[in-house]
């Protein structure tokens, strides 16, 4: 098994042994490129969500575990002439749809951007194109945060694409800042699902939308399940239910129920793991205090417990959103990436913790592939 | 003409520093450079045909942000980068 790392300066795999205890890591993919997200497709190909400083968004491919990699003939990209303007950035969330194969048997993938454009390709990554009912909706000049693309840290980013995996046309999208829009009918329309999230930076509190979910997740085994991370704390919802509930209330108060990621035991539907941060005063964003812990429910977020073990007893850690995984063993694995390019996992769900790679540049995401 | 690729546009010329194109405008010639090495335009322009921020070209020794500059008499066309940040 292998940890896919992708960091503000290159991509690393992390190569598991058999009993996750020995951790090999690769040599540099992409040194000195920005790397947003790097995924593995059910077929085993990954995709990684490149830039630089300077050279534009795109999206590269590998069928050989990263040896070579082909870039994809059409990138992510709005229409030439599009009525807002509108130019990828960056591209920064990627999902494959495993349940969706395209025409030619292939994994179809989901690719979110910034500003927040959501793009398809039904290839296996080779040519993308504009999923035109969200970006094109009526509503996305409202809906989205733009054209102040640069209005929040990194610019507004379109993230958590989650494909039913009963209903490959129900689609759930989070938008940071913007909030989690659904659509039943594979992306021509699409209705904001944000009712009962906290929304504690605006003036309303009942509004459909502005909110800002850092991370959603669909539980893959029980779909009607979704937990969010979001700015303003933890929440559920059960379908068909339209209200989520802030789980999040129940963090110890001294911890809060702030954070960016938010991951799910792959089986069991009530087991989650939150990794909280500091989101007090101007927001440092660090570990509560400067104790580093992971947090995990198991009884859907009644109650919470600090998984501490191993991890160091001061520390200063920011866990980004894309940065926190679990695998499919047994025991689940827990693996997180920190911006001071360390990564961690637990091959216990997180009763103790190891590090597995230290130095690497900022970490953006940690994928299981 | 000559093309002159920064480091960072290599891996799409084979890692030649230096290669020919041709066009009327400078627009043709990245129309003509990505039929070449396809996938470099994109890296250089965005999709509304905006030259990215900190591309910089040079026609001969001036630096240029209209892509519609024609390029009669033109030799040499310089592709550079405003290297910035850590």
């Amino acid at each position: 098994m292998d940890l896919l790392i992708g960091t503000r300066k290159g991509a690393w795999l992390l190569s598991g042994d058999a009993t996750r205890s020995g951790w090999e890591s690769s040599e540099p993919m992409f040194l000195g490129h920005i790397i947003q997200h790097l995924v593995a497709g059910p077929d085993g190909t990954l995709l990684a969500a490149a830039k630089t400083g300077h050279l534009g968004p795109t999206v590269f491919r590998s069928t050989d575990r990263g040896r070579t990699w082909s870039e994809a003939s059409k990138p992510p990209a709005f229409a030439a002439g599009d009525a807002h303007g509108r130019a990828v950035q960056t591209v920064f969330y990627l999902a494959p749809a495993p349940g969706d194969p395209g025409p030619a048997g292939q994994t179809t993938w989901y690719a979110g951007t910034s500003p927040q454009g959501l793009f398809r390709s039904t290839d296996g990554g080779d040519t993308w194109d504009a999923v035109t009912g969200w970006n094109d909706h009526p509503n996305w000049p409202m809906w989205a945060e733009w054209p102040d693309i640069e209005g929040t840290p990194d610019g507004s980013v379109l993230h958590s694409i989650n494909v039913d995996p009963r209903d490959p046309q129900h689609l759930y999208l989070g938008l940071s800042g913007g909030g989690v829009f659904e659509s039943l009918d594979g992306g021509a329309d699409w209705a904001p699902l944000n009712r009962g999230c906290a929304m504690e930076f605006a003036p309303d509190p009942d509004a459909e939308f502005g909110h800002d979910p850092h991370c959603v997740r669909l539980h893959p085994a029980a779909p009607d399940r979704l937990y969010q991370q979001n700015h303003c704390g933890i929440y559920r919802l059960d379908r068909p239910g339209r209200t989520w509930t802030r789980i999040g209330d129940n963090m110890p108060r001294g911890i809060g129920d702030i954070g960016f990621p938010i991951e799910l035991h792959p089986r069991d539907v009530d087991t989650a793991w939150v990794f909280p941060m500091d989101g007090t005063d101007v927001w440092p964003r660090t570990s509560p205090d400067g104790r580093p812990a992971a947090y995990r429910t198991r009884d859907g977020g009644a109650t919470w417990h600090r998984q501490d073990r191993g991890l160091p007893r001061r520390g200063w850690l920011t866990v980004k959103r894309q940065a926190m995984t679990t695998d499919a063993a047994d025991p689940v694995g827990v693996y997180f990436g920190t911006t001071g390019g360390e990564v961690w996992g637990s091959v216990d769900e997180g009763a103790t913790w190891r590090l597995l790679a230290s130095h690497l540049p900022e970490i953006y995401s940690v994928e299981v592939g | 003409m000559i093309v002159r690729i920064p480091t960072p546009l290599r891996s799409y010329t084979e890692g030649a520093p230096a290669v020919e194109a041709a066009g009327a405008t400078l627009e043709d010639l990245l129309a003509d450079l990505d039929r070449r090495h396809p996938g470099i335009r994109f890296r250089m322009v965005d999709e509304q045909g905006r030259l990215r921020r900190h591309m910089m070209i040079f026609v001969e020794r001036e630096r240029c942000r209209d892509l519609s500059l024609p390029l009669a008499g033109i030799d040499e066309v310089t592709i550079m980068q405003a290297l910035s940040g850590g």
